[in-house]
């Protein structure tokens, strides 16, 4: 297949470049919800709005009412929400709990896809334990009890974790803390008994929750997948996160680095435009090249993920790795040449450093992504 | 499709029937690849019937139309012959400048003569081209180009020197750049073909910081070119004094080949190869190298995506125009770091220079000679002013 979109494809990102730009723009969402200090962090109405443009239903199967597409498609609409900076529970809800809701029973796809399709549910996965992601340690663990479980533990950054309305919990049901078997995915309601949240803001102003299991019981019918064999699932949610998180990565690098290309050619200093030195043209030609680069590795993962290819394991930690040098980069830059009013609140490109190194720190860094490279290679 | 897997199966039935063992072997040394020419001498007889093969086929040049020994292949076709070269490790039967420079120059601008003639040349291994653009004054500014041709009416005479002539003492014909006005820059330069026999021609090769000697200083004293070789066989290609478009051309098309080939030896990741070289020496890879190591093969790994999208790309007509002097700086900055990393897994072993264990010093000269991939062909400076200008569209640039 070759590396570039589809004419589907490309109507489809035109489609979401025009709709994001118009319904999800900083002005309208981010700042919007930020100022009035939303508990969510986002706007409900927007999700809504997604829904009807079909994109929450982009990984959902058309049997379970969605549009049957593939990580491609769902990257496009990523790139143009990085691009906007716009909050919203897409990577979490339509990407994440959408690729565990896969191998759920009907039971639990009836009960959970209609909402994420009509834009009427929010979803989020709760993996991580502590402040680095570390998948491969799990230590909440769920008991058996009665007909069900028990869930005993704390997990921490639940991205959307307040206002979900059901979290994917990763838990051991046996062996030890960071044994790859023994792990049980759970789809956890809202209003589960024992279950507490502690929001944190963080500084892209998009909320998560430390959230703590006090026995919650569960149903046997919670079970996402096989008891005890949950990880297969659990991988497959790291890799379509992870290239998620990578387009939307491309799509904050490049709206940084449009930004900045955009400055460099009205800002004048010394009676020239400042675009118009040799030392700003190098490090503005460098970022391009860069984030073309992982625009690439991103496509290149999107690809084989769509296509089951057992690579795109490595590549969606080459992309995931990639991107977050190159966005970093592109925020980097953006700040620095725009010299203080990059500083300041009022202007838009500090919005995209601050988000980048959140979206960076989700579902793993440069250096864990990097390090994770070099040991599926054998070193 | 149907069609392409036919030929899929044809071709891999025609190298497995043509290509001798020996061919499939990685290239060692510098006759391991045959350049073609009068004074060519072939290494063995595999080689002679590896290149009789190709030349019967239209494999030299698969590309070009088979009129002028091509083997008139479509673009997918072309992709799937390099595929099963490569499957089975295949060389080049020939490399050559007038494969890579000269040929896609006159198939864009010559006459039929032209094309006739020296396409057929080059696609037979019989004429070895060089190439003659920089000078000591006009490296990365190549417009400022001072060797000059007086004309005579149905003749030039040539003088001045050229530098950086990859080859030029082993090759038998010259395309170069020669100013024949000199009160227009851009529209006085006419890029002549000439005879490297011709009288008031010679050669000095240039001794590299890796010990070869791949390039030559040539001079032109008083050197007599004529204006035709023949009937529709003008001795320039496009007009005279409209050579800078044609080199303008070539140097997109050099940026793209740069860009492109090697790509797959660019792209890849050395890390796992890397540990199993220090395992070799007994010795172990620091964390830190390690993690250098990842880095880089990230990069790489993300590099070689986006060579696939560029090719991809590029045969729809999809890539940016500019975007070969993007692949170009990537790529190239990419190697030199490679390298580094080699030497420093190598350890004092890489530093070695004569000794058998390596080859004759092969990783210290071969991590010498990638210094030069981001000078040649338009240095890395160039191709970020490139960038700006034509893809940034930044002012002033």
């Amino acid at each position: 297949m070759p590396l570039y979109h589809t004419e589907e494809q490309a109507m489809l990102a035109e489609t979401a470049r025009g709709f994001m730009a118009e319904e999800g723009n900083i002005a309208k969402q981010l700042r919007h919800w930020r100022d009035r200090n939303c508990k969510d962090g986002f706007g409900h109405a927007l999700w809504k709005q997604m829904a009807e443009m079909g994109f929450t239903g982009i990984l959902v199967d058309e049997a379970d009412g969605g549009l049957g597409m593939g990580h491609v498609e769902a990257g496009i609409v990523l790139e143009e929400i990085g691009r906007n900076l716009t909050p919203s529970p897409f990577l979490t809800s339509a990407v994440l709990a959408a690729t565990a809701l896969k191998h759920a029973s009907a039971e639990l796809k009836g009960r959970y896809l209609p909402g994420l399709v009509a834009g009427e549910s929010v979803f989020a996965v709760a993996i991580d334990e502590t402040a680095k992601h570390r998948p491969q340690r799990i230590t909440t663990r769920a008991e058996r009890a009665g007909n069900g479980f028990r869930l005993t533990g704390a997990k921490s950054f639940v991205i959307h974790g307040a206002s979900a309305d059901m979290i994917v919990v990763a838990a051991r049901t046996a062996g030890a803390d960071e044994d790859r078997d023994g792990i049980t995915l759970f789809a956890v309601p809202k209003d589960a008994a024992g279950m507490s949240h502690d929001p944190v803001r963080l500084v892209d102003s998009s909320v998560a929750t430390h959230t703590r299991f006090d026995g919650v019981e569960l149903d046997g019918d919670a079970v996402i997948g096989e008891v005890d064999g949950g990880r297969d699932v659990l991988d497959a949610m790291l890799i379509a996160g992870r290239v998620g998180a990578a387009a939307e990565g491309v799509g904050v690098a490049r709206g940084a680095m449009e930004m900045t290309v955009g400055y460099l050619k009205q800002r004048k200093q010394f009676g020239r435009l400042i675009g118009e030195f040799q030392a700003l043209q190098h490090r503005a030609s460098h970022l391009y090249s860069e984030v073309e680069i992982a625009r690439a590795a991103t496509i290149k993962a999107q690809q084989l993920l769509d296509a089951g290819a057992p690579s795109a394991d490595l590549m969606a930690s080459v992309a995931k790795a990639k991107v977050a040098k190159a966005a970093r980069l592109a925020v980097q830059e953006g700040v620095q040449m725009h010299g203080g009013i990059g500083m300041t609140d009022e202007y838009d490109i500090g919005l995209y450093m601050k988000r980048d190194r959140a979206l960076a720190e989700f579902l793993g860094d440069a250096y864990f992504h990097a390090s994770r490279v070099a040991e599926l290679s054998g070193y | 499709m149907a069609d392409l897997e036919t030929f899929r199966a044809e071709t891999r039935a025609w190298l497995e029937a043509n290509c001798p063992p020996e061919m499939r072997e990685p290239v060692r040394d510098e006759d391991d690849i045959y350049w073609g020419g009068r004074r060519a001498r072939f290494k063995n007889a595999a080689q002679q019937a590896w290149l009789e093969a190709a030349i019967a086929k239209g494999y030299t040049v698969p590309s070009w139309p088979k009129e002028y020994g091509g083997a008139g292949l479509s673009p997918a076709e072309a992709k799937v012959l390099r595929e099963e070269m490569a499957r089975i490790n295949a060389r080049p039967p020939l490399s050559s400048f007038g494969i890579w420079m000269l040929g896609p120059a006159l198939l864009h601008f010559g006459t039929e003569g032209q094309k006739r003639r020296f396409l057929n040349e080059i696609a037979r291994g019989e004429i070895r081209w060089c190439q003659g653009y920089s000078e000591p004054g006009s490296g990365s500014d190549l417009v400022s180009l001072q060797t000059f041709g007086e004309d005579k009416g149905d003749h030039w005479v040539v003088n001045g020197q050229k530098i950086w002539t990859s080859y030029a003492d082993q090759a038998d014909w010259i395309f170069c750049l020669v100013r024949t006005d000199k009160t227009n820059k851009y529209q006085g330069i006419t890029f002549m073909l000439f005879d490297m026999a011709s009288e008031g021609v010679t050669t000095k090769p240039i001794k590299l910081i890796s010990g070869s000697s791949p390039f030559c200083e040539t001079f032109f004293d008083n050197v007599k070119v004529p204006k035709s070789y023949g009937e529709d066989v003008p001795a320039y290609v496009g007009e005279i004094n409209r050579g800078w478009d044609v080199a303008k051309y070539l140097l997109g098309h050099e940026r793209e080949m740069i860009s492109g080939a090697g790509g797959s030896e660019r792209a890849a990741a050395i890390g796992a190869a890397m540990k199993r070289l220090a395992a070799k020496n007994g010795d172990e890879i620091d964390p830190v190298l390690r993690a250098e190591l990842a880095m880089f093969d990230v990069d790489a790994l993300a590099y070689a995506a986006m060579g696939e999208k560029f090719l991809d790309e590029i045969k729809v007509g999809k890539a940016h125009p500019a975007q070969p002097n993007m692949m170009k700086y990537a790529g190239t900055e990419l190697n030199k770091r490679r390298h580094e990393l080699m030497m420093a897994v190598g350890g004092s072993r890489a530093l070695e220079w004569e000794s058998e264990a390596t080859e004759g010093g092969k990783p210290a000269r071969a991590w010498l000679r990638t210094k030069a991939n981001s000078i040649e062909g338009g240095t890395s400076e160039v191709m970020l002013n490139v960038i700006a200008k034509r893809i940034l569209d930044l002012p002033g640039a």
